[in-house]
């Protein structure tokens, strides 16, 4: 497809940029006119917020790099170095640390939007699929970042997290020894781990263009869950939505700064202002909040090597969500069903993170076992099951005649809803 | 909208109940903290500096016969509120390892402002040897370091009662009701009088253990004041930012029905 593009640009400077290489007019088409559902609610600026503050991790880590060491001999000192010496170092590892906490609430609201939402279903099957393959980096990037500042819960955290993969038979040992560079966790861990979370940022970004790509091919979703028909249903990006995402900016902005300044350290484990010390394990090792849920189900399973296969199979088994959740209807504003019961598995989700945050005795183990089963019972039976039972509300004609078919909210004719669900 | 709000409405209403689920173990410990007031822990709370520099006087008498402050230098002594004249003159009053002289032999010379404080052993290991076998902890960190903080670090100082009659105490160790486990490798430090103070505060040991915890927060947290001025700014400029878009945002959608 060689060729000039006939560019529509006044100025002659951009024109003559744009003939040659057209990201000018591709901007204007993506993000310009872009039509998109006038419909959204708040819930679809968290994409945006997502990609606000992967900017804000890397600009933060690079200055950070720039003043850390990774050596197990110096790399504690070195932050404290950057606390106390480095010109607002303070500010910019406050903000580096407080940032992955925001990311994973971010992520997290965006992925609940997703579900409640249904914007895995067809035709965004693959859009989700990245998504999913985003969060894994996303944590695989913040398990070793946290690793870096080399405290007592750094250490005793990534003993624990790479010793799980010596439950795999035959292999796992020897990806063990991989992942450490030696018998254990030291020096050559930490060098790998640095380079790895300096890397990992950066193939995030790669993923996410293609999580965007794949979204302007699709199309966004949108709270009634239907298609787009005419263009009376879209207003163009700009000015719309971006007026909207800076808005939700701001109040981002505003959260991460009342962590940042005022409770730094609110998220974080007293345990990590301890240099890391092999000989001395704390009372309890417990991973950050983000990772509790998972941790829960990991010891919710007596046997290592069933309890990895769950902690990892929780993530897993979102892949093939799309497949799973039989009902064709998207948003869960017309599944009478469905939407309470999204909230119970949210409840889940929570009470798994509050299992991880204590020692598995009593009470919490049997806790974090019924909420683990009810997690996988969510994807794996109900929700197959579900969509062949549950009756859906009539479907909205359209995003711009939002009036619905009849009063009184009967479930259209089955041929009736196969035609609304149809791609415009 | 409504229906925006019943959705928010079900999100927070779990993370309600967790929170105060939660709050359950914090509350079963109650009784054992401390609940001191602290200058610095309020929203826009600053150091009281004169506790501070109190608390310096006790750091340099007392704990810096075993702890070090390794992260502290004596210029960061103006943090709170010394003058260069007498941070210069404190720094000269301890003797500190100055490299090697021009035989290649370890020198040692009066510290500089410049200078690291000074720590009381040269490894961990002559620590523990002049501490019977326990290792007095650097104190640089140690608010930020354990469950509590200050409120914690002052149930040490404070918390030498004497040993329950049934209680078994091992040798060399010694009772304390806020350490867990409630044996703790660490002679009592301080007591009523342990210092005398120029500035004619009382020397209880409620005084002084107030005294040296407000230093010792200090000393985790040496940014904290400038931390909250700065902050204080950049909130109420966003949310004079979050204003100006919100409007802008109700313009650019007025025409829109929806
Ligand atoms: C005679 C030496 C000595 C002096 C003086 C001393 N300490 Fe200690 N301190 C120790 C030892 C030894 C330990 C370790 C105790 C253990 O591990 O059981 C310790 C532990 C501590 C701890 C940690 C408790 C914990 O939770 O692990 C704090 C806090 C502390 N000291 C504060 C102080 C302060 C403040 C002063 C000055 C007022 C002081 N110490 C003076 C020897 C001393
Ligand atoms: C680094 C993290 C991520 C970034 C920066 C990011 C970015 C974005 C952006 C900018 C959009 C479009 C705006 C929107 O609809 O909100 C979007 C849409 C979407 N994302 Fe993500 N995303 C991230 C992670 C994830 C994850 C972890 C998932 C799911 C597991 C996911 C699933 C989706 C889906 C399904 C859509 C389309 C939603 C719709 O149109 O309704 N994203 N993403």
């Amino acid at each position: 497809m060689a060729g000039l593009t006939k560019s529509e640009f006044a100025n002659p400077v951009i024109n003559w940029i744009d003939t040659r290489l057209p990201i000018f007019t591709m901007m204007q088409k993506e993000y310009g006119v872009f039509p998109t559902p006038k419909n959204f609610n708040y819930f679809w600026n968290f994409g945006a917020l997502a990609m606000v503050n992967l900017v804000i991790m890397i600009v933060t880590g690079i200055f950070l790099a720039m003043n850390y060491q990774p050596n197990t001999e110096l790399a504690f000192d070195s932050v404290q170095h950057i606390m106390r010496d480095v010109n607002y170092g303070w500010l910019i590892r406050y903000v580096h640390q407080n940032g992955a906490s925001m990311f994973f609430i971010v992520t997290y609201i965006h992925i609940f939007r997703g579900l409640y939402y249904g914007s895995y279903k067809a035709p965004r099957e693959l859009l989700w699929m990245l998504g999913v393959v985003i969060l894994l980096l996303m944590m695989a990037t913040a398990f070793m970042g946290y690793v870096l500042p080399w405290g007592q819960m750094s250490y005793w955290g990534a003993t624990v997290i790479t010793n799980l993969f010596s439950a795999f038979p035959v292999v796992g040992p020897k990806i063990v020894t991989l992942l450490w560079g030696g018998f254990s966790v030291d020096n050559p861990t930490l060098n790998r781990f640095f380079a790895l979370h300096y890397l990992m940022p950066f193939v995030l970004v790669g993923v996410i263009f293609l999580h965007v790509a794949a979204l302007h091919i699709t199309g966004s979703n949108n709270p009634l869950g239907i298609d787009v028909k005419t263009p009376q249903d879209t207003l163009p990006f700009h000015p719309y939505y971006t007026i909207k995402d800076s808005v939700g900016i701001c109040v981002f902005l505003i959260v991460l700064s009342a962590l940042v300044f005022f409770a730094p350290n609110y998220l974080g484990d007293p345990n990590n202002f301890i240099p890391a010390n092999p000989l001395v394990t704390p009372a309890d090792i417990v991973p950050e909040w983000y990772f509790l849920p998972y941790y829960a189900i990991l010891r919710s399973v007596p046997n290592k090597l069933l309890g990895v296969c769950m902690m990892f199979g929780s993530l897993m088994v979102l892949f093939v969500l799309p497949w799973l959740d039989t009902s064709r209807v998207r948003s869960a504003r017309f599944r009478p069903v469905y939407r309470p019961l999204i909230f119970v598995w949210v409840l889940a989700v929570i009470l798994l993170g509050i299992c991880g945050a204590h020692k598995p005795e009593g009470v919490w183990v049997i806790l974090s076992r019924v909420c683990t089963v009810y997690y996988y019972l969510h994807f794996l039976v109900i929700l197959p099951i579900l969509g062949k039972l549950e009756r859906p509300l009539p479907l909205p004609e359209s995003i711009s005649h939002p009036v619905l078919g009849g009063r009184g909210g009967g479930p259209l004719p089955g041929g009736a809803l196969a035609k609304l669900m149809e791609k415009a | 909208m409504p229906k925006l709000r019943s959705l928010l409405a079900g999100v927070f209403a779990p993370a309600l109940v967790v929170a105060s689920l939660l709050s359950v173990p914090a509350m079963a410990q109650e009784d054992a903290m401390p609940r001191e007031k602290w200058s610095f822990e309020k929203l826009f709370g600053t150091f009281d500096l004169a506790a501070a520099q109190r608390g310096f006087q006790i750091y340099s008498g007392v704990c810096s016969n075993c702890h070090s402050l390794k992260l502290l230098h004596y210029r960061d002594l103006s943090g709170i509120g010394l003058e260069p004249e007498q941070i210069k003159a404190v720094a000269a009053g301890f003797t500190v390892p100055l490299g090697t002289d021009d035989q290649g032999n370890p020198k040692e010379g009066p510290a500089t402002p410049a200078s690291a404080f000074r720590s009381p052993f040269a490894n961990d290991k002559a620590a523990r040897v002049a501490n019977n076998g326990a290792l007095p902890p650097d104190l640089s960190l140690i608010v930020n370091a354990r469950e509590g903080g200050a409120n914690y670090v002052y149930g040490i100082l404070t918390g030498y009662v004497p040993a329950p009659a049934a209680f078994k105490m091992q040798d060399g160790l010694y009772y304390n009701k806020m350490y867990p486990g409630h044996q703790i490798g660490m002679p009592q430090p301080l007591q009523d009088g342990t210092v005398e103070y120029t500035d004619g505060t009382g020397t209880s040991l409620d005084q002084e253990a107030h005294d040296v915890v407000t230093f010792l927060s200090w000393a985790a947290n040496p940014e904290t004041v400038e931390r909250k001025q700065i902050g204080v700014r950049v909130v109420l400029f966003l949310v004079f930012m979050t204003g100006l878009t919100y409007a802008v945002k109700r313009k650019v959608w007025s025409n829109v029905h929806h």
